[in-house]
């Protein structure tokens, strides 16, 4: 199927990308371009939200970290006082229960990182709905505000929760065993297995993504974008379609806060900060808004770029400044497929007028 | 808690309320003449301090203030001129976008000129330790300079929008800028002097406040959000309301921190922002007929 090949081509880039840092031997590029993915995950996200429905959302950081910290409280506490109760019994005859021994000899029980996964997931998705049903409703500047709202409370929240390790965040979160054999964790060893597992996740994010757009829900969202009162009217449940895509933005950020948290061992409030939400903004203004190749192309440069420390202490700045010039001169966006077509007519240009110099013929219509 | 405790709150809180007034006037100023909201607003009152902190060690503080009111106010133009005046034609989500990137550029610009030091004005009148005792409780005379101030900014408004022309010219383009332009009003000269005056504003409010709650490059943003609210609570376009939303919003707060811990007297502020979005977004005191008009 032809909307398909971009996800093949992806693929093959992402496979080329590995086997050339394993030929240059700069197999520590594939740590920055592993967390990247996890970002490019939240930007696709809000890039459905902001692009296909055109809701701005200033509260993607606040799902990343609601993602995050549930695995990272959830896998760190200690069950071993209530091993006994019933439900406990059933989670560990199920297998989803971690029995290790600490430093000191005792013995400390975890839940598995399966059960917040699913926990994330549902949080995550119930936030975005219960958040999303009167907040979808305020349009511009007020839904901006609110989501933003939104994402401080969760930033003041985790900073200012004893539970949630204050300022320092959660750390020693535990590896993820997917299957025996395949773990998420920013082990040395598993680089290169970790890399895969983050780049077929967005591939599969991206593959759902593609047939959703394309779906029914996916062609009421671009009515809804082209104008909302015109698509009310022609009977497509706009409220309905909002927060749908509300809520599936959301998961894909809670999603990435989980396994990033799983791979680095950790999360601190800084991931849910406004400047964070800002960033992912950023990335999909220049990536041009309803664009997922775009947000996914950009989402990887720009979060590589700044992961290896390329802007130094021009990091925020030069977001601020992409987000200025973006939305200034290039408002459809960087990546996009126009882009392309301006510069072929450009060549057709400088052709057809050799030629018209060399023998006296009509320009070809562009 | 004694009565000289609750008034002590009541002056903490109207003195917060003061500061969250004034970014809200300079959004206010703003979205009456062009519709949009400038998420930049926090950063004019965290250039004010800096500016006028910087200026007051060469001369006295007076002159500093206004050089730093003139130069911020300046500023206001200029982001106008450059960035607003190209974009007007665009989508509402275009501008929130452009003022969010502004408020980072000029973030990171003080970060690098004043870099991550705390700064405060000296006093106005008094040192740090001198209080004067208003009904028993004790207070910084600080507090009544920016009260006064406060005051003297609304009544000033009030008289500019009522009697002057220019005022009557700016009400004019927020009424209907088309309408405005047909009678000859240069509603492009309009939109500059909003935000050179909300720029000023929000500089002189940063000044006022500097001794009291210190001067950072990162105040900006917090304060773009708390104005953000009082601006909702008061009723978008409603410069004088907006002070009393500040008011209000300052007192609840520092009544919080007495009941909550400190860290989450921004959730309360917050909470309220989005009850009040959801219930009444045309705010306390704006009329639903006026709001039923405007896009939400």
């Amino acid at each position: 199927m032809k909307r398909f090949y971009p996800v093949y081509i992806l693929f093959i880039t992402i496979v080329l990308i590995q086997v050339l840092t394993l030929i240059t031997g700069k197999g520590y590029m594939l740590t920055q371009l592993t967390m990247s993915a996890y970002y490019v995950l939240v930007a696709v996200g809000l890039c459905m939200v902001m692009g296909y429905a055109g809701q701005i959302s200033l509260g993607q950081a606040g799902f990343f970290a609601i993602g995050g910290y549930t695995t990272a409280f959830l896998t760190t506490i200690d069950f071993t006082e209530k091993a006994g109760t019933g439900l406990f019994k059933l989670l560990d005859s199920m297998g989803l229960l971690i029995t290790k021994d600490t430093l000191y000899g005792d013995t400390v029980i975890h839940l598995s990182p399966w059960i917040s996964l699913i926990a994330a997931v549902l949080i995550a998705g119930i936030t975005a709905y219960a958040l999303g049903i009167p907040v979808l409703k305020l349009k511009g500047h007020y839904l901006a505000m609110a989501t933003m709202g939104f994402g401080i409370i969760i930033y003041r929240i985790v900073l200012g929760s004893a539970i949630f390790g204050q300022a320092d965040g959660i750390f020693n979160v535990p590896a993820f065993t997917i299957f025996p054999g395949l773990e998420l964790s920013g082990d040395f060893t598993s680089r290169i297995s970790n890399y895969y597992i983050a780049w077929i996740l967005v591939i599969i994010a991206i593959l759902l993504m593609v047939n959703l757009i394309n779906s029914r829900v996916g062609r009421a969202l671009r009515s809804l974008h082209g104008g909302e009162d015109a698509s009310d009217a022609m009977g497509v449940d706009t409220t309905r379609y909002k927060v749908i895509i509300f809520v599936i933005g959301a998961i894909m950020a809670a999603v990435a806060g989980f396994f990033l948290t799983h791979y680095n061992g950790g999360i601190g409030p800084s991931e849910a900060g406004v400047g964070k939400s800002v960033r992912y903004l950023a990335i999909v203004a220049v990536g041009g808004m309803a664009n997922i190749w775009g947000s996914l192309v950009m989402g990887l440069v720009l979060n590589f770029l700044s992961l290896r420390g390329v802007f130094g202490h021009f990091d925020d700045a030069v977001f601020g400044i992409i987000l200025v010039m973006m939305m200034m001169f290039m408002p459809e966006g960087f990546i996009r497929i126009s882009v392309l077509r301006d510069i072929r007519s450009l060549f057709i240009k400088l052709f057809s007028r050799k030629k018209m110099k060399e023998t006296i013929q009509e320009p070809p219509h562009e | 808690m004694s009565a000289e405790q609750v008034l002590q709150y009541i002056f903490a809180g109207i003195t917060v309320g003061s500061i969250y007034a004034f970014v809200a006037i300079g959004y206010n100023i703003i979205y009456n003449t062009t519709g949009i909201i400038n998420f930049a607003q926090g950063e004019f009152v965290m250039l004010g301090g800096m500016i006028s902190f910087t200026f007051s060690r060469f001369m006295p503080l007076f002159p500093a203030i206004i050089i730093a009111v003139l130069i911020t106010a300046a500023i206001g133009g200029l982001i106008e001129i450059v960035f607003i005046r190209r974009m007007r034609k665009n989508s509402v989500l275009g501008m929130i976008v452009v003022t969010i990137g502004i408020s980072i550029l000029l973030r990171e610009a003080a970060l690098y000129i004043w870099d991550e030091q705390i700064r405060a004005l000296s006093f106005f009148t008094g040192t740090e330790i001198s209080s004067v005792s208003v009904f028993g409780a004790r207070i910084s005379p600080q507090v009544l300079w920016v009260l006064g101030v406060t005051l003297v900014i609304v009544g000033g408004l009030f008289f500019f929008f009522k009697f002057t022309l220019t005022g009557q010219a700016m009400r004019a383009c927020s009424e209907n800028s088309r309408a405005a332009k047909l009678c000859g009003i240069k509603t492009d000269s309009m939109v500059n002097f909003s935000f050179m005056l909300s720029a000023g504003i929000g500089a002189l409010g940063g000044c006022v406040v500097s001794p009291l709650t210190q001067t950072h490059y990162a105040m900006g943003t917090d304060l773009a959000i708390k104005g953000f609210i009082v601006a909702i609570l008061g009723g978008l376009g409603n410069p004088i309301a907006a002070v009393a939303a500040g008011l209000i919003l300052g007192l609840l707060e520092s009544f919080s921190i007495s009941i909550l811990p400190m860290a989450y007297k921004d959730v309360i502020s917050i909470i309220i922002l989005l009850i009040i979005l959801v219930a009444k977004p045309s705010g306390l005191f704006g009329s639903k007929q006026v709001s039923s008009l405007k896009d939400f």
